[in-house]
């Protein structure tokens, strides 16, 4: 995973390249070839399959009503889980960053954990403390709340996934920033809150806003996860993931690719603006870093 | 306004940055807390400020005009702290960088936007930034920057002014004239100041007072006159300008070094002791013949002629170098060339026994 | 504030001295507020997400015996599981670590058109759903696909079986070694390169005896990372895999099945088995970026 708060580049190594001409184009070459062939093919392959009867056959996918289901329930999921993860993040975020306490890595692991362990097992968790026969399962039913195999159980098993993207990409920045300009403010009289909205919030902007989309595009994409405890009731706990599967286990190709060119285009916004963001946040830690000294 | 740091002490885990430090400031003055690197200068400063907490201790006390500030925090002290970085607040321009602190006072102690407007233009007048308001630090220059963080501090009015090492990261020239500035600004507002440096000249040049540190203590406190000409320590006397150092014993009243000695009649007469003579460079003469008076032989080696005082370095017939600066009459005087061979005799000496100093 | 007004002057100092002593250090004495509250979140936030549902798991695991545990991780059509998923995963990490390194190379050291269109896609796989990538991929290399058109003569099956599997787990994968490397090759002092040119060291050898070696580390971290990822990988690969039992049925997958199947314990079992082998290769990679810290002496 790309972190654009670590990899400031020291622009060594901009200088014209010493290897041989053949050699260079031989590299550039594969290079192309590679990720021609495991990454744009894919990519193109979503948008030349939805669109492979025309038009009129891609928005007929549209037309129906369990697809819109899905987006709503998608949309609805990604929009509980981002706000709930960006409160984490920031919290996380200032304990670790501004505050030296035991057991820091320690924390910062289990943050760092849903990126450790299959999505199946993300899902998995969840059914074994929810499920009928889970641990809080009785209880569940004795009071008539479905959390598996209904829209709560996707929200959190989506939650589950997403955290850590907000909270790691805040955790080295705000580290990096160090506490001197909070101090600043203390010493001037500005309390804990002032301080955080006014002075923390706008030099973190370009990091939190880079979290929010990776865990947008997280959250809206994840698979396996929800996979496990949906239950693939059409019309009533499917993302758009899981329509896409259930369409192309039914033959219906142009449908689920069409359904996937959304994620697809996601995909494609969300790459964009990672992009960008790299690049503005990279400029805020040059610029935090060297002060000048020319003339008074 | 008056503080009082009482019996403080701050550790850092195994790491001791303050050792039962007491000090007094009086209103209105301007104090140089001056040291190497790891004195402990910063920390006593910050905790001062309010950014540390001393070590928990019911004997320590840090008094702002005779009350105890100890408990509270570094947003009620009213302290103006101005960061070695500057700690600008990159977001925000220069107007609002200064308008900060009145910005985030409560609702009913925050002054007009008028009246903040007004006191942050005559600010940025005082800082000679009339026009700049609207920039942000990016658009600075290093001394720019210490200037507003400077101006930001005192749109406070604050009790005590506190600077951590301000112009450390700036170039000689630049440090310069922010010094001078520094001193004019300190006497017009007569706010009680306290400016962290290790740059001698700079504690020397613009301070009332200054506080020697060394190793979490305070080796002497005094003005830039006493301290240089009446050091306390080994180590003042070290660290405030050049010094030759030499090694020897008394006996006798006599401190014997080597090749030759010299009369100490304020020792006491006891047994024979170990001891340090340090000599300013500036404190030594050269003589063409040797004239009865205590002096050492030696040889010309380097000149250096440039500047107010003529900068010799010589050898000495037992092999040390010592430093000798002469006045330019003088120098012209003596007609020194590279190898010549002359004598070296003290004109004023300090002494420094292990347990005592005279 | 009570009990401290009701004693003497001199009680009070002993006592305030003897909590001084007593205090549990956990935390330095920070000016900045907030700590207790963000703290607290915090360890909430991770409680009740992470730590209560995973004890969940190990809780209905302990209620395996280890002989009934071991039976299960065990079965034959289990270990054909471990067996594929494993060289699947490590066969794609080795194809990533090769590409990974040439692509790397050439968008850190070479200019060419296209360049930054490149180095934005590479995180493609990251930012693509895995079920968009899943059936995509499928529809490349099945019989009637762009691909599999043409390797269906030649004898070659590439989806519905362990070639296509290991395709996926590349594509997912392909991230994670070229963006451990680029920060690392953009690091490399072009002088060490001319100094050994200057003695000289032919580009090979300068290659061989200068580069690879501080490129050796984050080239681990990358292979690890990108095994790690698809050991558990699901999406992508569930599509063009085939499921068969025995021949082209991924571990995760089995999971699921067993889940269906109301075989909650066969699930958990297995969950724990894929739980450890992650957290080895967790331990792995924080020990390769230890050893990688060391060696670059990062400020």
């Amino acid at each position: 995973m790309s972190h654009p708060s670590a990899a400031i580049s020291g622009g060594k190594n901009r200088r014209a390249a010493n290897d041989p001409l053949w050699l260079q184009s031989l590299l550039i070459s594969l290079s192309l070839g590679f990720v021609g062939l495991m990454l744009v093919l894919p990519l193109s392959i979503v948008f030349i399959e939805a669109f492979r009867d025309g038009i009129g056959a891609y928005l007929k996918s549209f037309d129906d009503s369990a697809a819109w289901e899905a987006i709503k329930l998608t949309v609805i999921s990604s929009a509980i889980a981002i706000p709930l993860n960006l409160t984490f993040g920031l919290a996380a975020a200032w304990a670790i960053a501004k505050f030296d306490f035991k057991g820091k890595s320690l924390l910062i692991t289990l943050i760092d954990l849903p990126f450790a362990v299959s999505p199946v097992i993300s899902g998995l968790i969840y059914v074994l403390l929810f499920g009928l026969q889970g641990w809080l399962g009785p209880w569940l039913a004795a009071h008539n709340i479905r959390i598996i195999f209904a829209v709560p159980g996707i929200v959190l098993a989506t939650i589950f996934v997403t955290f850590p993207f907000i909270a790691r990409e805040l955790i080295p920045l705000m580290q990096q920033q160090g506490s001197d300009e909070e101090q600043a403010a203390l010493s001037l009289g500005a309390g804990g809150w002032q301080t955080f909205w006014r002075v923390t919030l706008p030099n973190i902007k370009w990091g939190l806003l880079y979290g929010v989309i990776l865990c947008n595009a997280r959250a809206m994409g994840e698979f396996g996860a929800v996979s496990v405890v949906s239950g693939h009731i059409r019309g009533k706990t499917n993302t758009v993931p899981l329509h896409v599967e259930i369409l192309y286990n039914e033959y219906n190709v142009v449908a689920a690719f069409a359904m996937a060119s959304l994620l697809a285009l996601l995909g494609l916004v969300t790459l964009a603006a990672k992009t960008y963001l790299e690049w503005k946040v990279q400029q805020e830690l040059q610029s935090s870093l060297e002060p000048s000294s020319a003339e008074a | 306004m008056s503080i009082d740091v009482r019996n403080v002490t701050k550790t850092f885990g195994s790491y001791t940055a303050l050792s039962n430090v007491n000090l007094q400031v009086k209103d209105g003055e301007l104090v140089a807390l001056l040291g190497p690197s790891g004195s402990g200068k910063t920390t006593l400063l910050r905790i001062i400020a309010g950014l540390e907490i001393p070590d928990d201790n019911p004997d320590s006390s840090i008094l702002f005009h005779g009350e105890d500030v100890a408990r509270r925090q570094v947003g009620e002290r009213q302290v103006g702290f101005v960061f070695q970085h500057y700690a600008l607040f990159k977001h925000m321009s220069v107007f609002e960088n200064i308008a900060f602190g009145l910005r985030v006072r409560p609702r009913h102690l925050r002054p007009s936007n008028d009246v903040i407007a007004d006191k942050v233009n005559r600010l940025l007048k005082l800082i000679q930034l009339e026009n700049l308001g609207k920039r942000f630090p990016a658009q600075l220059s290093g001394g720019q920057r210490q200037r507003v963080a400077l101006a930001r501090a005192l749109a406070i009015e604050p009790r005590v002014l506190l600077l951590d090492e301000p112009f450390g990261a700036l170039d000689a020239k630049v440090r310069q004239g922010l010094r001078n500035w520094l001193r004019r600004l300190h006497d017009e507002l007569h706010v009680t100041s306290i400016l962290v440096t290790h740059d001698q000249e700079e504690a020397l040049e613009v301070a009332d007072r200054v506080v020697v540190m060394n190793n979490a203590r305070i080796e002497q406190v005094g003005t830039p006159s006493e301290v240089f000409h009446n050091p306390a320590s080994e180590f003042v006397m070290d660290f405030l300008g050049n010094v030759n150092v030499f090694r020897g014993r008394i006996e006798n009243g006599f401190a014997e070094l080597g090749h030759f000695s010299l009369k100490v009649p304020h020792l006491p007469k006891s047994e024979a002791q170990d001891a340090n003579v340090y000599i300013r460079p500036h404190e030594l003469e050269i003589e063409l013949q040797a004239n009865g008076t205590p002096s050492l032989p030696a040889t010309v080696a380097r000149i250096n002629p440039a500047g107010s005082y003529a900068k010799i370095a010589l050898a000495a017939s037992d092999g040390r170098e010592l430093q000798v600066d002469l006045p330019f009459e003088r120098f012209s005087e003596l007609n020194l060339h590279l190898g010549d061979h002359v004598f070296v005799s003290p004109k004023k000496v300090r002494v420094f026994v292990p347990e005592y100093v005279i | 504030m009570s009990l401290a007004s009701s004693l003497s002057a001199g009680e009070r100092t002993s006592v305030s001295r003897w909590l001084w002593f007593n205090r549990i250090r956990f935390k330095q004495h920070s000016v900045l507020p907030g700590f207790g509250l963000t703290m607290g979140f915090t360890l909430l936030y991770l409680g009740l997400i992470v730590l209560l549902p995973l004890s969940a798991m190990f809780l209905r695991a302990a209620g395996l015996t280890p002989a009934k545990f071991w039976e299960i991780i065990s079965a034959p059509r289990v270990v054909a599981s471990y067996k594929l998923t494993f060289g699947a995963s490590l066969a794609a990490a080795l194809v990533n670590s090769v590409f990974g390194f040439i692509v790397a190379w050439s968008l850190v050291r070479y200019r060419f058109p296209g360049r930054k269109i490149l180095d934005a896609l590479i995180d493609l796989p990251f930012a693509l759903p895995t079920a968009v990538s899943g059936i995509a991929l499928c529809a490349i290399y099945a019989k009637t696909g762009w691909i599999g058109q043409y390797l269906h003569p030649l004898g070659i099956k590439a989806a519905f079986s362990p070639l296509g599997i290991t395709i996926a787990l590349t594509f997912i994968g392909l991230p994670f070694v070229v963006r451990t490397l680029q920060p690392a090759i953009e690091e490399l002092d072009g002088e060490t390169e001319e100094a050994a040119a200057s003695l000289g060291a032919s580009r090979w050898q300068t290659f061989l005896r200068v580069i690879v070696p501080s490129l050796l580390p984050p080239l681990l971290t990358g292979f690890a990372m990108a095994f790690a990822r698809a050991l558990g990988e699901y999406g992508s690969v569930v599509f063009i895999a085939g499921n068969q039992p025995m021949k082209t049925e991924i571990t995760s997958l089995l999971i699921i099945t067993k889940l269906e199947q109301y075989d909650y314990a066969g699930a958990t079992a297995l969950a724990i088995v894929m739980l450890l082998a992650s957290f080895v290769l967790l331990l792995a990679i924080n020990v390769l970026q230890w050893w990688t810290g060391r060696a670059y002496h990062k400020q």
